[in-house]
């Protein structure tokens, strides 16, 4: 008996519809959020990721509003994330029915908002969303830093450092994107997965470059990750949830089937 | 209609907790209440929490609930929740020690540092995500299968006196428990409201169950 590995869908959510594109670009339609969120916990996920893709005013309230509708019948773990810059903008995903909200750019510019968030909310509730890309170059030792604006802008401040910080700070979850992966299908980046989850003591997420089920089962057994994110895979029906968890536990991966 | 009260003491979010127990019995009357005479009036109590355990007992005495408490777990049938598991015991270790309810005798104590698994890999804190309850007979166990995966967030855990109460284990990687049961009193570690199908029966055993063992 063991704690079981989590598969968490991620809705990229613009204008109260599920998107998908990469790196922005090229956006398709995948479906509304609420039935896509229905199909996924029939499908057996084991939390379901919100990602506010455009962060704008007008998007948010539709996006309070499809957390509310998703959490009315789904009974799993909701996290919201994308422009959660204020304590009053938790307060509204919880009370929406969130059960943790995912802090990126705000955490950058003022790293003592997560504090203030984990203080006052818990920091079961408190995922830091890191988007890292690699800045060593071929033969020296790998690093890498956090970059914003989608990957666009360079901060020079290290990875793993910066994963340290966030859970002395208060973070509970770490949900840790590699920007060279996104939207590539290639596969996690294992080497930085593995990195920061053996640096941290809180949960990692690792995300960024699924394009097939045996990257997820890498992601737990080389990355060392806790739990494994993905969006497009899942949402044009290439592969469901449970083909996912059947392929990783046959890899010997534990699993909640 | 049967009523039951979701304690509200500022704690925490307590909507997951209404619609789940709303969604597995249609046909209970949900209420999320602060007011002691309205609270003591209901028929079964929800006892819910997140976050600390000081700023529970601080929230708890602030709003004079704690003797609502003591007094509804000693007469209807009561569930604790998580946070409001722990506040059952008698202490937790949590901030040194901090005093609790001492409606079920134990403590509170967190997971060790440094956990590692069978095969010498890093266990993390908190316990998060879905782990497997291998449960002894009572009514609110009633169809769901044994050892059946319930979603659990902690980093502490209680440690009952009487091993005799314990309702269920978990293992991570040692076995602690993560339900208690005594007398109409039942007590979980994980959270029902986030467990899906088997979160949803849990819950709907409680509103069916008349506190006897």
């Amino acid at each position: 008996m063991s704690l079981a590995k989590r598969i968490i869908p991620c809705l990229d959510v613009a204008n109260g519809r599920v998107v998908k594109g990469v790196q922005f670009v090229d956006i398709r339609d995948a479906g509304d959020p609420v039935e896509v969120a229905r199909r996924y916990d029939r499908e057996g996920a084991d939390e379901i990721t919100f990602l506010d893709i455009t962060a704008t005013h007008d998007n948010r309230d539709t996006m309070a509003h499809v957390v509310e509708q998703v959490a009315s019948e789904v009974f799993i773990p909701l996290t919201v994330g994308g422009g959660i810059k204020t304590l009053e903008d938790i307060r509204r995903m919880l009370n929406a029915g969130a059960d943790k909200v995912g802090i990126n750019s705000a955490a950058v510019f003022n790293p003592e908002f997560v504090r203030e968030a984990a203080q006052r909310f818990g920091s079961q509730c408190i995922v830091v969303a890191i988007d890292a890309k690699k800045v060593s170059q071929v033969g020296e030792p790998e690093r890498w830093e956090i970059f914003t604006h989608g990957g666009r802008k360079a901060t020079g401040i290290d990875a793993i450092e910066w994963a340290k910080k966030m859970v002395n700070y208060g973070a509970g979850e770490i949900l840790l994107t590699s920007m060279d992966r996104d939207g590539t299908r290639e596969g996690f980046d294992l080497s930085l997965t593995r990195t920061i989850s053996e640096s941290v003591s809180v949960p990692v997420i690792a995300s960024g470059g699924v394009g097939n089920l045996e990257h997820l089962a890498e992601g737990v057994i080389q990355g060392k990750a806790d739990a494994v994110l993905a969006a497009s895979i899942f949402h044009f029906a290439e592969y469901s949830i449970q083909e996912a968890k059947a392929h990783m536990a046959s890899r010997g991966i534990e699993m909640r089937l | 209609m049967s009523s039951v009260a979701v304690i509200d003491y500022g704690m925490g979010n307590l909507h997951s907790i209404a619609k789940a127990l709303q969604h597995a019995t249609p046909d209970v009357d949900v209420q999320i209440l602060s007011d002691p005479e309205l609270i003591l009036k209901a028929d079964r109590v929800v006892f819910p929490g997140v976050g600390a355990m000081r700023d529970c007992m601080e929230a708890l005495n602030q709003t004079g609930l704690t003797e609502v408490i003591k007094a509804s777990a000693k007469t209807k049938p009561f569930l604790g929740i998580c946070l409001g598991m722990q506040a059952l015991l008698t202490d937790s270790e949590e901030n040194d020690t901090i005093p609790a309810l001492n409606i079920l005798p134990g403590h509170v104590v967190h997971f060790p540092e440094a956990l590692k698994d069978a095969e010498g890999n890093s266990l993390k804190i908190p316990h998060m995500g879905w782990n497997q309850v291998h449960y002894a007979q009572h009514p609110l166990w009633d169809k769901i299968p044994q050892d059946s995966r319930f979603y659990f967030v902690h980093s502490y855990y209680a440690v009952p006196d009487d091993n005799a109460i314990i309702a269920a284990t978990t293992d991570y990687p040692d076995t602690f428990a993560c339900a208690l049961a005594q007398d109409n009193v039942f007590a979980v570690q994980f959270h029902p409201e986030k467990s899906q199908a088997v979160g949803l029966q849990l819950l709907n055993n409680f509103l069916h169950w008349n506190g006897q063992v």
